[in-house]
């Protein structure tokens, strides 16, 4: 196998109001992706895509080596994937559920399962119809996790949880990193938690990607220089700087490539540098959102 | 599997990157001396798991360790703190110089001449014998 978990090249499908457009992703194995995105920005389609639940107008899938959608079958018993709006039955036990999964993935974990039901809080007599949202939500991660799959593959797996919940849920993701060779892709539009557990980032807007990279590499580049302008001094535009906001003596210069020398280039036209500062991946989101939309349009 | 390392604790309220914040919080470790010159320590991985972060980022914080001299990491054998005489000293040493640069920095800024801020660190050090403890 190749050390990319998943692989998409060229990727695109078109629908009547919304398209995807020439999607290039690469997760690699042992790693994990977040995919984040606002709402409608394609982020499912994506996922339903690489899963070969939605077939693709034009590109490749590769998803651990298999071909996507023609190898989905053979594909499916590596991949746990968990959505909101997967069916459990209703009127059944989750113990039931895991039981059933239990007799149809060889490489479900019992005792894994027993453990994430304690620490999920939940029980194993309990309906599903007497399960509340965050319940539901964990009941399926459970039945997700506890097949072992070399592949997670997550549709928001903790939007609209609890804090207490989603504390739990990345707990256990990142746990499953403790396993070499595992990967999980999940997508969310909660960026603190795709900044404390992800490996690798993806922005995605309006069915394209804008970027995606080490998380690491990617949160060095952008930075914001708070600046000390005299009267007079106009700033010059630097490559890598990609909006200046400025009020009076002050001003607020956002990088989205930093290197030193930028500083540098700010003070020799007589700016002082007050501070440079980091950015969460919350305000990098926003402003690059905003600048490639900026970008499009002009 | 949980929490061996359960004293390191990622602020969110900290605007430094979560890197940053695991380099300081091993050099705390080595400066008061639990983790001992040449101590075998947790490998990335496992460190990853038990602070709920990527692995990603603590590899960085150990890259920028291993640039410094703090830590060394050898394939295949896991990392280990150093066998630096005096390892722990030097870290505490070096934060004090890192506040002060700042405290230089801040000065420059406001246009205040060295002699007025040794005078001012001075009066900064009356005010903490002051108040006993030093609670300022």
């Amino acid at each position: 196998m190749s050390d990319l978990a998943i692989e998409l090249s060229g990727v695109g499908k078109r629908y009547k109001y919304f398209a995807l457009d020439n999607i290039h992703l690469k997760v690699p194995a042992g790693q994990i992706m977040g995919l984040i995105g606002p709402n409608g920005a394609g982020k499912s389609t994506t996922i339903r895509i690489m899963l070969g639940l939605v077939h693709q107008d034009s590109g490749e899938v590769r998803v651990l080596g298999h071909r996507m959608p023609t190898e989905q079958v053979a594909a499916k018993w590596d991949i746990g994937f968990a959505s909101e709006d997967m069916r459990l039955y209703e009127s059944m036990t989750l113990g039931w559920h895991m039981s059933f999964m239990q007799r149809i993935y060889p490489n479900w974990d019992s005792a894994y399962a027993q453990l994430l039901l304690k620490r999920f809080g939940l029980r194993a007599d309990q309906k599903i119809k007497g399960l509340s949202h965050g319940q539901r939500v964990k009941a399926t991660l459970l039945l997700v996790l506890a097949r072992k799959a070399k592949l997670l593959v997550l549709d928001e797996p903790t939007t609209g949880l609890d804090p207490v919940a989603r504390h739990e849920i990345l707990r256990e993701l990142t746990a499953v990193m403790a396993e070499e060779g595992r990967s999980i892709l999940f997508s969310s539009h909660n960026t603190h938690d795709v900044e404390q557990i992800s490996d690798q980032i993806t922005f995605i807007d309006r069915g394209r990607i804008i970027d995606s990279m080490d998380k690491e590499m990617y949160l060095d580049r952008w930075r914001r220089l708070r600046l000390e302008v005299p009267h007079g001094v106009e700033l010059p535009a630097l490559p890598g700087i990609i909006g200046i906001k400025r009020d009076g003596r002050l001003a607020v210069a956002t990088a989205n490539a930093y290197v030193p020398d930028l500083a540098h280039a700010y003070e020799s036209t007589g700016a002082r540098v007050q501070r440079v500062e980091n950015m969460t991946l919350e305000e990098i989101f926003v402003a690059n959102v905003e600048h490639s939309r900026e970008e499009v349009e002009a | 599997m949980y929490s061996m390392n359960g004293a390191f604790v990622i602020s969110q309220s900290d605007k430094r990157p979560m890197y940053l914040q695991i380099m300081e919080q091993m050099k705390q470790r080595i400066a008061v001396g639990d983790w001992k010159e040449g101590q075998a320590i947790p490998s990335i991985r496992q460190l990853a798991v038990d602070l709920e972060v990527s692995v990603i980022t603590v590899k960085r914080a150990y890259l920028e360790l291993e640039r410094e001299g703090v830590i060394v990491t050898q394939q295949g054998k896991g990392s280990h703190v150093a066998s630096t005489p005096g390892l722990g000293a030097k870290l505490r040493e070096q934060e004090l110089e890192q506040h002060l640069e700042q405290a230089m920095r801040i000065a420059a800024m406001l246009g205040i001449q060295p002699k007025e801020l040794e005078e001012k660190l001075r009066e900064a050090g009356d005010r903490f014998s002051g108040n006993g403890n030093g609670k300022i």
